[in-house]
């Protein structure tokens, strides 16, 4: 399989992100009764998982089993209605979105979120000033500021040096779920949610899709939702089975896939 | 959107002359060179005036077009730079100005009326849409009433009279030509200001937080804070407008900000288009011809001048009846139009 030609996490990034590590201890994520009522709807209810550094985790579940939901409630999109969320020991359940990123979480959405408008270059531009200090920055980017270098470097990652310039609304599917993965990498990420990232690619876009969440290093931890699931198995060491809101089966993806209620649920009766 | 990322080798200087297009250089000599062959209630009376609101409107466009925000209170902004300037600096009621010098009160202005405008911000970016509108025409109608209620500071319903410009270089600033360079001079650099900042990283992260606030969240920005600070910039530049208009007109009461006045600078950016920062000037020039040659067109076809306002109205639902974009969208739309109409091998019309 093809590895990325560009190293994705750059040293730098990597001692960023062990420097923000350093001081925390135990999980990287830890969900403990995590809850989130609309009015009456439960969309998830008492879940509680824990994920280790460098941990790849699948979340598996039909669809309404409250997989987004549940990364909503981490990212901070949605506040939790009880329970409590925290990212390397670091209490972040009430923290607004953009702290969270701060912090070292990235997400990628199911439906992409990008600027149509802009070029890919301008939107992974976005993403690496985004966790950088120059927000407010009045002086205009030049080719040697340390962003350009850092954006140009992920969008050559994510194998979309060709369409570098291409404004984003005319790129294919396939190459916006490439384009939110490199938004998903750029500061230095620590812990990164994965929202259905192979859906609608094409079975070559699976197999780079596969080759660049296999070649993230290893202090990066994800969590990765996803209904293929030959791409979730192959990229998770352990699996987090959701029905109907609540965490149902966690185990090695193994032990999922042999799992008789998982196969009834899930896979289907007859499957295996 | 403007491209921000550099592809290309930076710029080896700000004077670029040579990236400058011909209709351009056309454009700057023919306002440079007005003075020759206009007279001076042109100069003073539409140019100038023009200026200044362009001024106002556009710092509304950098809001609405860059941010996504329609907010009302710029003109109130605008016309609190110039109550500081009649009670800091001089004026003819003397009883309240306090007479400070120029470098003392021409600052301080622009900061009490960005800090104003901040404020006023930083409680408008915490809704959405219709929200903003109501709250920032909200806040702009309190402080008509304020102003036209509070004798001890802003006199009350007279306001101020008498409030000139200061004669720096010993020129009589209020001269027809003076004020015509003096504005014109500001409507250009708030224009290169806004142009720059839209090629910023906080240009670019305002257009971004515009199009789509929760992906903003989501790559680590402070979606209210990058808001609020758009609003910081934005009533720097109406605040230079405001103190432009109080010297112009010598005087500031609570008319100045009045309701329609305040609606009148969203009209402004509307008819010229909030896509590009030219919009509000080309708004404010078809504004002010409209304003000052409408009770002669009304009287030429038996109406009362003084419903000066419905051909101003007119003109509005005119332009906006044909381009929701303004006469910017007019001009995009003919553009298109050109060049669908272009031959695709011989680059000619067909």
């Amino acid at each position: 399989m093809a590895q990325p030609r560009t190293a994705i996490v750059r040293t730098a990034d990597r001692s960023a992100a062990e420097r923000l590590g350093s001081v925390s201890t135990g999980n990287a994520l830890e969900l403990r009764g995590v809850t989130k009522l609309f009015g009456a709807l439960a969309a998830i209810s008492d879940v509680t998982i824990s994920v280790r550094p460098g941990e790849r985790r699948a979340v598996l579940g039909s669809n309404g089993a409250g997989k987004t939901t549940l990364f909503n409630c981490v990212t901070g999109d949605f506040l939790p209605t009880s329970g409590t969320i925290r990212l390397f020991g670091e209490d972040l359940t009430n923290f607004p979105a953009h702290e969270r990123i701060r912090r070292g979480l990235r997400r990628t959405y199911q439906i992409s979120l990008l600027f149509g408008g802009m070029t890919v270059a301008d939107n992974v531009y976005l993403a690496c000033l985004g966790v950088s200090r120059g927000r407010f920055s009045l002086l205009r980017p030049r080719p040697s500021d340390a962003i350009v270098a850092r954006a140009h470097e992920l969008i050559e990652a994510v194998h979309l040096t060709r369409a570098r310039d291409t404004l984003v609304s005319a790129l294919s599917y396939g190459q916006q779920r490439q384009l939110e993965i490199a938004l998903a990498l750029a500061g230095a990420p620590r812990f990164i949610l994965f929202d259905e990232p192979a859906a609608g690619l094409s079975p070559t876009e699976r197999s780079e899709l596969v080759a660049i969440l296999s070649g993230l290093p290893d202090h990066i931890g994800y969590i990765i939702i996803e209904h293929d699931m030959d791409v979730a198995l192959r990229v998770a060491e352990s699996v987090t089975m959701m029905h109907n809101g609540r965490v149902f089966k966690e185990g090695t993806p193994e032990e999922i896939e042999n799992d008789a209620e998982v196969q009834e649920l899930y896979l289907g009766g007859g499957h295996g | 959107m403007a491209d921000v990322l550099p592809t290309v080798a930076p710029r080896k200087s700000l004077l670029a002359l040579e990236r400058i297009p011909a209709p351009v250089w056309v454009l700057g000599l023919l306002l440079l060179a007005m003075p020759a062959f206009a007279s001076n209630f042109v100069l003073f009376q539409i140019f100038g005036w023009s200026f200044i609101l362009g001024m106002i409107a556009l710092s509304l466009m950098v809001l609405a077009g860059y941010g996504g925000m329609v907010s009302l209170i710029q003109m109130t902004v605008a016309a609190l730079a110039g109550y500081v300037v009649a009670i800091l600096g001089t004026s003819g009621v003397t009883q309240i100005s306090l007479g400070w010098p120029w470098w003392l009160y021409i600052p301080l202005a622009i900061l009490i009326a960005t800090v104003f405008g901040t404020l006023v911000g930083a409680l408008g970016v915490r809704t959405e849409g219709i929200y903003t509108i109501m709250i920032t025409l909200a806040i702009a109608a309190a402080f008509f009433y304020f102003t036209r209620q509070n004798y001890g500071i802003f006199n009350g319903y007279t306001g101020f009279n008498n409030v000139i410009p200061p004669a720096w270089f010993g020129v009589d600033w209020r001269q027809a030509v003076p004020f015509y360079y003096m504005t014109l001079a500001c409507a250009v650099l708030s224009y290169l200001a806004v142009m720059w900042m839209s090629r910023t990283p906080f240009g670019l992260a305002l257009q971004g937080v515009r199009d789509n606030p929760r992906r903003m969240a989501a790559l680590g920005f402070s979606v209210t804070a990058h808001r609020i600070v758009a609003y910081t910039f934005a009533s720097a530049i109406a605040a230079v407008g405001g103190i432009l208009l109080v010297w112009q007109n010598a005087q500031v009461t609570p008319g100045t900000a009045g309701i329609p006045q305040v609606i009148d600078i969203l009209v402004i950016a509307v008819v010229g288009g909030l896509k590009r920062p030219i919009g509000p000037f080309i708004g404010a020039l078809i504004y002010a011809i409209l304003s000052v040659f409408a009770s002669d067109i009304l009287h030429a076809i038996g109406m009362s001048g003084e419903r000066f306002k419905l051909v101003v109205g007119l003109g509005f639902l005119a332009v906006v009846g044909f381009s929701p974009d303004g006469v910017l969208g007019l001009w995009d739309k003919y553009q298109a139009r050109r060049e669908a109409n272009r031959d695709p091998l011989l680059g000619g019309g067909r």
